[in-house]
């Protein structure tokens, strides 16, 4: 039996596990991503690099989350820090991957009219490689994004985990309602944040609407 | 050097360039064995020959996108291995066949992408930008704030042209420029430039494999062999008419006669007087002009001594005056730059033995005929057996 009533009464519990949930996510996808950005350059300079550093971001996003946690426990604890190193980690193969993605994906012809012209490498990298790269970019945030939404539910199971608390508490008290509004808030979240990211970029790429038309 | 201002064109010079690769590797760009030539300052230069002849590695040679294996490049006297690279590049004008836009940037903004990087105000950029879109005869109004794919090819051709000239470098390099766009653009995309290019009187470099386009463009010609040797460098008119080698001649193609009367125009001929009648002109003296006249025709012209028809002598009554009744359609007319390619074309479209040469204001000049393209032709060929050295002297007459 599902007490529905229980949500009016609780909504002050579900905004502070959404805002936890939001802060989590927030931190593992910027760190995530500062880190792909980081090695992708390191990529670009020297290429070699490339199978090695996907190897490693593969293995850890093959690892399944509850043993990865259960890993790290003894080392960092059950505390923020354990969950954010499980969320960065496995944030990093996708966003390597379609950082890389897009940077290859400038036409040959654009560098070398780049090159030709007197852009320094990384003039070129900054000002043509990289926003032509944006909508591959902004593409593996969404995946990203929305895969660390729900990874973060896990993190439950270490002491945080946001709206995973939500629903942890809710099946360990036979609390349904609980159970639902934590997993429905959750998918809302998922929608709304990749409907925010898809937004931005649109936003930070007009070129790619502007097609065929006089 | 007194002036601070960059020259307007500078020369540039290949000193027994060498470009090797490696031949293991898979795919390289053509070598360049021993290339050296001087491209005069303000001259257009085209590097022409098969692929795989080395033709883009020389000419990637000068901005250093690819380094020589060994040998010197002079920009105005000055080895482009002391100078700057990035500063030497921007001192290019560079074009290549893909137009290779910046597909994220709006066309005001790719036009000016070297002085943008040079650091110019923005306001002068702006200017500049709008200036050079006009210059390539795009409306800068409606151009400046679209993106390169809602261009058509054309177009983007133009934008790749006015991008390399928005920081006024005194050289071009041109790679294929005109090589993605279908036929009739690239005509148009071809005399346009050359029309820039009398007031730019930039030195240009440019590739191409088209023969017919080398041709066209050059003030000189460089044909290139495979393995990157020079076969011969010259005026494209020396190419046609006395052909170095035997790759050089196959190469240009065993319509080289043809191709000569694309080059000269009507005005190179000497043209012959042609007898005029103005309408109402008495008969007695419509005759008595018409005894001189090498055709049994008279041009009969207004009274601005524009062309109206011709009168042939049958139909001239016994008395009265020459009225415009008289006059029979027109040949063609033509004007002193009309190429003799254009001009014998015309003449045989109109199926005519006489075309009549005009002035701008389309009052008559002269006559000219399909003989005397015919004569013209001759004359060359003669020369070029005499160059092949098999034909006995040939007897040029008048």
């Amino acid at each position: 039996m599902i007490r529905w009533d229980w949500i009016p009464g609780n909504i002050g519990q579900l905004a502070a596990a959404l805002a936890d949930h939001v802060v989590l996510t927030g931190i593992a996808v910027s760190v995530g991503f500062a880190l792909s950005l980081l090695l992708a350059l390191i990529i670009y300079r020297r290429r070699a690099l490339y199978p090695p550093i996907a190897g490693v971001a593969g293995i850890l996003y093959t690892i399944p989350s509850l043993a990865l946690f259960a890993f790290l426990v003894p080392f960092t604890g059950l505390s923020l820090l354990t969950a954010e190193i499980g969320l960065v980690s496995y944030t990093l193969l996708i966003l390597i991957r379609n950082i890389m993605a897009g940077l290859d994906s400038v036409a040959p012809d654009i560098r070398e009219a780049a090159e030709g012209m007197g852009y320094t490498p990384f003039q070129r990298l900054v000002r043509v490689e990289l926003p032509l790269a944006t909508p591959l970019i902004i593409a593996g945030l969404r995946i990203a994004t929305v895969t660390t939404i729900g990874l973060v539910m896990v993190t439950a199971l270490i002491g945080e985990g946001g709206l995973g608390q939500v629903m942890l508490r809710g099946f360990n008290f036979r609390n349904y309602a609980a159970v639902y509004a934590g997993a429905a808030v959750t998918v809302a979240l998922a929608i709304v944040v990749d409907l925010l990211l898809t937004g931005l970029g649109r936003l930070a790429t007009p070129w790619a609407r502007a097609r065929g038309g006089t | 050097m007194a002036a601070p201002s960059a020259p307007r064109a500078s020369t540039v010079e290949f000193r027994h360039v060498t470009k090797r690769y490696d031949s293991r590797a898979k795919k390289t760009p053509g070598a360049v064995n021993d290339l050296s030539l001087t491209v005069p300052a303000g001259k257009i230069c085209v590097l022409v020959g098969p692929s795989g002849c080395g033709k883009t590695t020389s000419l990637k040679m000068v901005n250093r996108l690819i380094d020589p294996t060994s040998g010197q490049i002079l920009i105005d006297g000055v080895d482009i291995m002391t100078r700057d690279v990035t500063e030497l590049r921007r001192s290019i004008g560079y074009v290549i066949q893909q137009v290779g836009l910046f597909p994220h940037q709006t066309i005001g903004e790719n036009v000016v992408t070297v002085p943008r990087l040079m650091g110019w105000p923005k306001a002068r950029q702006r200017a500049r930008a709008d200036e050079l879109l006009a210059l390539v005869g795009l409306e800068p109004d409606s151009y400046r704030d679209r993106y390169p794919a809602q261009l058509s090819g054309g177009e983007r051709q133009r934008v790749g042209v006015a991008r390399a000239l928005a920081a006024d470098p005194p050289i071009m390099l041109m790679d294929e420029p005109f090589g993605a766009v279908d036929p009739i653009v690239r005509e148009r995309l071809q005399n346009e430039f050359l029309r820039l290019q009398e007031e730019l009187a930039k030195t240009i470099l440019f590739v191409t494999h088209d023969i017919d386009e080398a041709i066209k463009m050059g003030d000189l010609v460089a044909v290139l062999q495979n393995g990157g040797i020079l076969a011969q460098f010259g005026p494209p008119e020396e190419i046609l008419a006395r052909p170095a080698s035997d790759f050089v001649a196959r190469f240009v193609g065993a319509d080289r006669g043809l191709k000569r009367l694309s080059l000269s125009r009507v005005g190179d001929l000497e043209l012959r007087p042609v007898v005029t009648v103005p309408v109402g002109e008495d008969v007695a003296e419509a005759r008595r002009r018409l005894r001189d006249a090498p055709i049994p025709y008279l041009l009969l012209v207004d009274d601005q001594n524009r062309p109206i028809g011709w009168v042939p002598d049958d139909d001239i009554p016994a008395s009265g005056r020459v009225t415009e009744e008289l006059a029979i359609p027109m040949s063609p007319l033509l004007d002193r730059r009309t190429t003799l390619k254009d001009a014998l074309s015309m003449l045989l479209d109109a199926n005519v033995q006489a075309g009549i040469v005009v002035d701008r204001n389309r009052r008559v000049e002269s006559l000219i005929t399909v003989d005397m393209i015919a004569e013209w032709m001759r004359e060359g060929a003669a020369d070029e057996q005499r160059v092949d050295g098999v034909a006995e002297p040939a007897t040029v007459d008048a």
